[in-house]
């Protein structure tokens, strides 16, 4: 009896391994043109272009028109940027100016591309205890939030948005550090998002990630001066690890500089949202 | 909710069925290699008596309980580009997540075993003797005589496997149609605020543990029969 279930395991397991063994690809590349010698190409990009779906939406069509085949991790622009250190990426897509400028400045002849824009923003509970919404930059914001002790949703995760954040409460002339308001939940932005609906408290956001995702937050205030938010391509430098797939990310920053990946980052979002996300920077 | 647990499996969009395929492979690996290396481990622990057995049970009491972050670091580090094994190019893939799920499943297969088999081991030596059968035949014969508790084990381990979130995280780094496995998408959508697409993919996380476990299951109470 025993040799009986032993041989059902044995079959039950074969064959549930043969089905997984070939998981079906979401799409057959449409005739793709010559593949490349090195098709596979490791982005390493922020949370906010993967989780509002910005690369989901471009990368079937890169991968159509190279033949390259993207595959791509998302954490915070530090974490992201550290891929490129470590030797686990080939071109990374962030936003954090300071960061990215001293990892192009390590000396392996990398370039910074800036290819993108688009505003944070500063959200929180429909109602504005604060008064945000009266701001005109960014910095007055904060400086109103420290002043009601409005409670503040860090990300403290050294991502983009919360360099860019410690630099506001910088010009604010603020040290939220240790204040009772200011919770540090150390996570990504769509997480912060849902905290600070939660606990009804401002945070800054992207405003990709704020508009995909779903919460009762008030977006109050956008597009003041102090706000930008840049995006930029790094393709990680061969002298830096001599097996970087150096063609597959000059051809990615090619095919984002072609009319049709520019039309169709301006077009994100627009039907969705009735606003595009990102906005393409002048070549 | 059901209707979109049924759109998830026989919906057009393949991803879904994509990911589940990505998990069972990933956990079903990572339970066979476990086994393979936990199920003697442990019956030679368990059966034997030797100077240094606290000090080894101690050690593999305290290696159950790594926690799997801990586990998906050593192995980010060890398979990162520029960690000793990163010529294998091995990092982001289902190998190092079944790598990182073998080191943190064999250690409670090992355990378990051991302390199963510790019980027993008396009067199974004994029958052994009776029977006659050669030292070098006892550890197949520890398996089968304790083979209705094993599948327990073996289905501890594999729930522990397919529920796995942070290491798996790590080392696979949940990659669109390559990585991404049931837990980790639950974690990215709920990430964005589509709690409703967690719950579904929760929810058919539960009903494919369901029906694993029934089946082993039955073939432990016709074990039990016999």
């Amino acid at each position: 009896m025993f040799k009986r279930s032993f041989i059902l395991i044995v079959l039950a397991l074969a064959l549930l391994l043969s089905a997984c063994a070939t998981p079906t690809p979401a799409a057959a590349p449409p005739a793709a043109p010559a593949a490349p010698a090195n098709p596979v190409l490791r982005m390493s990009t922020t949370t906010s272009v993967n989780d509002s779906g910005l690369m989901a939406y471009l990368q079937p069509v890169f991968e159509a028109d190279t033949g390259y085949k993207l595959e791509i991790t998302s954490a915070g622009s530090g974490a992201a940027i550290e891929k490129g250190r470590t030797g686990d990426a080939d071109i990374l897509l962030v936003h954090s100016k300071a960061a990215e400028e001293e990892f192009t400045g390590e000396g392996f002849d990398e370039v910074r591309i800036p290819f993108m824009t688009n505003y944070f923003i500063v959200v929180g509970p429909e109602a504005d205890p604060a008064g945000v919404k009266t701001a005109k930059t960014a910095a007055e914001a904060f400086k109103k939030i420290a002043d009601a002790s409005a409670p503040f949703i860090t990300r403290g995760d050294k991502s983009g948005t919360n360099t860019k954040e410690l630099a506001i409460w910088k010009a604010a002339g603020v040290d939220p550090e240790g204040q009772a308001w200011y919770t540090n939940i150390g996570a990504g932005m769509g997480q912060a998002l849902t905290v600070a609906s939660e606990q009804q408290a401002y945070t800054l956001s992207d405003k990709a990630t704020f508009l995909a995702a779903k919460t009762d937050l008030a977006l109050l205030l956008e597009t003041a001066d102090d706000m930008l938010n840049t995006y930029s391509v790094i393709a990680v430098g061969p002298k830096r690890f001599a097996d970087t797939n150096a063609e597959g990310a000059k051809a990615f920053i090619d095919w984002l500089a072609t009319d049709k990946a520019r039309d169709m980052i301006a077009k994100f979002g627009v039907e969705q949202y009735g606003q595009a996300l990102f906005y393409n920077m002048d070549k | 909710m059901i209707d979109r647990i049924l759109d998830l499996f026989f919906g057009p969009n393949p991803e879904f069925r994509q990911i589940v395929a990505v998990t069972l492979r990933m956990s079903l690996f990572s339970t066979l290699v476990s086994t393979l290396l936990g199920v003697p481990l442990g019956v030679l622990i368990g059966a034997n008596e030797f100077r240094a057995k606290p000090l080894v049970s101690r050690l593999v009491d305290t290696l159950m309980g790594i926690p799997p972050v801990v586990g998906g670091l050593v192995v980010f580090l060890l398979l990162s580009r520029s960690g000793p094994l990163g010529s294998l190019k091995l990092l982001y893939t289902v190998t190092a997540m079944v790598i990182a799920q073998v080191l943190l499943i064999t250690p409670i297969i090992t355990g378990m075993a051991s302390n199963i088999v510790s019980i027993r081991a008396p009067s199974i030596r004994e029958t052994c003797h009776g029977l006659g059968i050669p030292p070098g035949r006892r550890l197949w014969y520890t398996i089968l005589e304790c083979r209705v508790p094993f599948i327990s084990i073996v289905l501890a381990g594999f729930g522990r496997a397919i529920a796995e979130v942070g290491a798996v995280q790590m080392v696979g780094g949940n990659i669109q149609f390559k990585t991404r496995t049931m837990t980790t998408a639950i974690m990215m959508q709920s990430n964005m605020g589509y709690f409703d697409l967690a719950v579904a993919l929760g929810f058919v996380l539960l009903i494919i543990s369901f029906t694993i476990n029934s089946l082993v299951h039955l073939i432990q109470d016709r074990e039990r029969r016999d």
